[in-house]
């Protein structure tokens, strides 16, 4: 986040702005409460008007659970950190990748301070059996912030997604947090190509595992959950920043490895009417980024192993990562940072392992490359 | 006494024409019977009538046409000017015995139209000729499918190892896919090249057998081993049309 100089004014009036605002869409119940809150830290910190409004900080904790977002013009800037595609086996059969996502956990909670919460950006599994799942769960309650979860397809064609949810709940939900509305999509649902094939469970789960396995359908968010979308957003004025994540790129890269969600068109239909939108996925394994319309995207770095960029399709915005070295299990691995900020955009830190950081500001992608450009690469992929 | 090492006419004559006709028949003992057998062992060999006066049996890629240099021992070099004699005068025996014919190199390109009218499709051979050159002069698209279908089952041999941990040998369920969907990022094409890692000039096979060993927790092959074979084969397939550029980084 960017340290800008405010003079005491503005500060006032932005605090109070905020303050109002939560008062008007706070039912009675929260503004008793937030009043008493206030009027106790008066109390506390011996304070009197016109200071009062610096006890803003109270008030908009108290109600950001029930944030309704109407009427939100901005938001409070927070950070939140990013993990994704752990690509676990059990514990017995494979260490390496048990190594990847231990050293991604330490890492978010190294960060001082504390993110405020830590997205998984799915396929924690490689094959989606209970003992992987389950493993990672182990893993991730290791992580001290607050964690959300999102699922990915090698978490899901074992068994569509039974023992992911019985661990970790839907894999569509919402949620708001400080100004900003919040969406995790379940992107990599496919059409049947089993049932035709008379495939066991493991024989559909290894199709889809196979990243160049023509066989199998191409992800989609679907009908039933776009039009879940719909309605979640109903009510969220399109001056409110969103944050959508999902595992799969919501647009068309390279179709042959399903680095594709096939109704992307669709989805981001649903999210143009917003001024800004971040869209942040994993799948790729690699440093990805792109501007369609309104909406940045950002594709995050896998734990396990860097993923070839595809030989066509490539966003052009996008700088590529330095080529990977096979001999280093950590290099073009890693993990990320964000920091939403006040305007509502998202800036990125990919946190590349045995490398330094690469800093994507939103800045980069809203003006289409003009400015604030990470540096290019020094070896491209062949 | 085995043929093999007297073939060094048949060397020197066209290390390129042998090169390929070994190529193309060494396949199908190990894509029909799917035979384990080392490379170097499933090759066909001329035979050849032993040596009646001790010396040396030097033939022609012919198979046929052969001399036996006297007082030259088994494994004993010949110099430059005997071996320039003793290919001459073979050729010279070839000669004589091809009255009117030509000694034909191996042809380039698609069969002529004028052979395909002669024998169109599958329904008859050409006439034989009994002259070098054989085997590329008397093709017609019928021997092409038949070499494009071997190839293809090679590289997909291949294709099903590079997707199989368990094919591959792999001890922690690590296949090539995981990291090289449909090949990427194997750049088969700069090799050789000097791999800094290693401290040496690697081959691909240095750098499959590398990823077998390490990321994959598996046993190296041997050069020779099918398995390395087709790998090799399914990686080189992906590139194709890509210019090599070998020693680039």
């Amino acid at each position: 986040m960017a340290i800008r100089h405010k003079s005491v004014e503005t500060k006032f009036y932005e605090d109070r702005e905020r303050v109002l605002r939560a008062l008007r869409n706070c039912d009675r119940r929260t503004f008793l409460k937030l009043t008493a809150a206030t009027m106790g830290a008066v109390m506390a910190k011996g304070l009197m008007p016109p200071h009062t409004f610096q006890l803003v900080e109270v008030a908009d904790a108290a109600v950001t659970k029930g944030w309704d977002s109407a009427g939100a013009q901005g938001s409070t800037p927070f950070r939140f950190a990013y993990i994704s595609d752990a690509h676990l086996y059990e514990r017995t059969l494979n260490q390496r990748f048990v190594r990847g996502i231990v050293k991604a956990v330490d890492d978010v909670n190294a960060l001082d301070p504390q993110p405020d919460f830590v997205l998984y950006g799915g396929d924690l599994a490689q094959l989606g059996s209970p003992a992987q799942l389950e493993l990672g769960r182990q893993i991730l309650s290791g992580v001290k912030a607050p964690i959300k979860m999102m699922v990915g397809e090698h978490d899901w064609f074992l068994d569509l997604g039974e023992k992911w949810q019985e661990l970790f709940g839907p894999p569509t939900y919402s949620f708001d947090w400080k100004g900003v509305h919040v969406v995790v999509l379940q992107s990599v649902y496919e059409k049947d190509f089993w049932s035709a094939r008379k495939m066991t469970p493991q024989e559909r789960m290894q199709t889809v595992a196979g990243l160049d396995n023509g066989i199998q359908s191409r992800f989609e968010v679907g009908a039933a959950q776009r039009a879940w979308l719909t309605k979640n957003l109903a009510k969220v004025p399109a001056t409110t920043p969103l944050l959508v994540f999902s595992h799969s790129p919501l647009y068309k890269y390279y179709r042959n490895w399903n680095f594709w969600t096939d109704d992307a068109e669709q989805v981001q239909a649903i999210l143009r009417p917003y001024h800004q939108v971040t869209v942040i996925h994993g799948h790729t394994h690699q440093m990805l980024f792109n501007q369609i319309g309104n909406i940045s995207f950002y594709g995050m770095l896998s734990t396990a192993w860097p993923w070839p960029y595809a030989p066509e399709g490539l966003p052009p915005l996008t700088i590529q990562m330095n080529r990977a070295d096979p001999f280093d299990q950590f290099d073009g691995c890693g993990d990320g940072q964000f920091t939403a900020r006040a305007d509502g955009l998202v800036d990125t830190i990919y946190n590349l392992w045995d490398r330094n950081p690469v800093t994507v500001k939103a800045s980069y992608l809203v003006s289409r490359g003009k400015v604030d450009r990470p540096p290019a690469p020094q070896f491209a992929s062949y | 006494m085995k043929s093999q090492p007297k073939l060094i006419a048949a060397a020197i004559l066209s290390a390129v024409t042998a090169g390929a006709i070994v190529g193309i028949w060494t396949i199908y003992p190990y894509a029909r019977a799917g035979a384990t057998d080392a490379y170097a062992q499933s090759a066909p060999t001329h035979t050849l009538p032993p040596a009646k006066h001790g010396g040396v049996i030097v033939a022609l890629c012919d198979g046929v046409t052969h001399t036996e240099v006297t007082g030259l021992k088994p494994g004993q070099p010949m110099s430059h000017a005997q071996a320039l004699a003793v290919t001459s005068g073979l050729m010279a025996e070839w000669q004589r015995t091809h009255p009117g014919e030509k000694w034909v190199m191996a042809q380039a390109g698609e069969p002529s139209a004028a052979a395909e009218a002669a024998a169109p499709g599958a329904a008859q051979a050409p006439k034989l000729k009994s002259q070098q050159g054989d085997t590329y002069a008397s093709f017609h698209n019928r021997d092409y499918k038949i070499w494009q279908a071997e190839t293809d089952a090679f590289v997909e041999q291949g294709n099903q190892i590079f997707h199989s941990a368990k094919l591959l040998g792999g001890t922690i369920g690590v296949s090539c896919d995981m990291c090289h969907p449909n090949a990427a990022n194997t750049h088969p094409e700069t090799y050789p090249k000097y791999q800094e890692q290693l401290q040496k000039v690697a081959l691909l096979r240095d750098m499959i057998n590398w990823c077998i060993e390490n990321p994959v927790k598996g046993k190296t092959l041997d050069p020779n081993d099918p398995k390395l074979r087709a790998l090799e084969a399914y990686i080189l397939a992906q590139r194709k049309g890509t210019p090599l550029d070998y020693g680039k980084h």
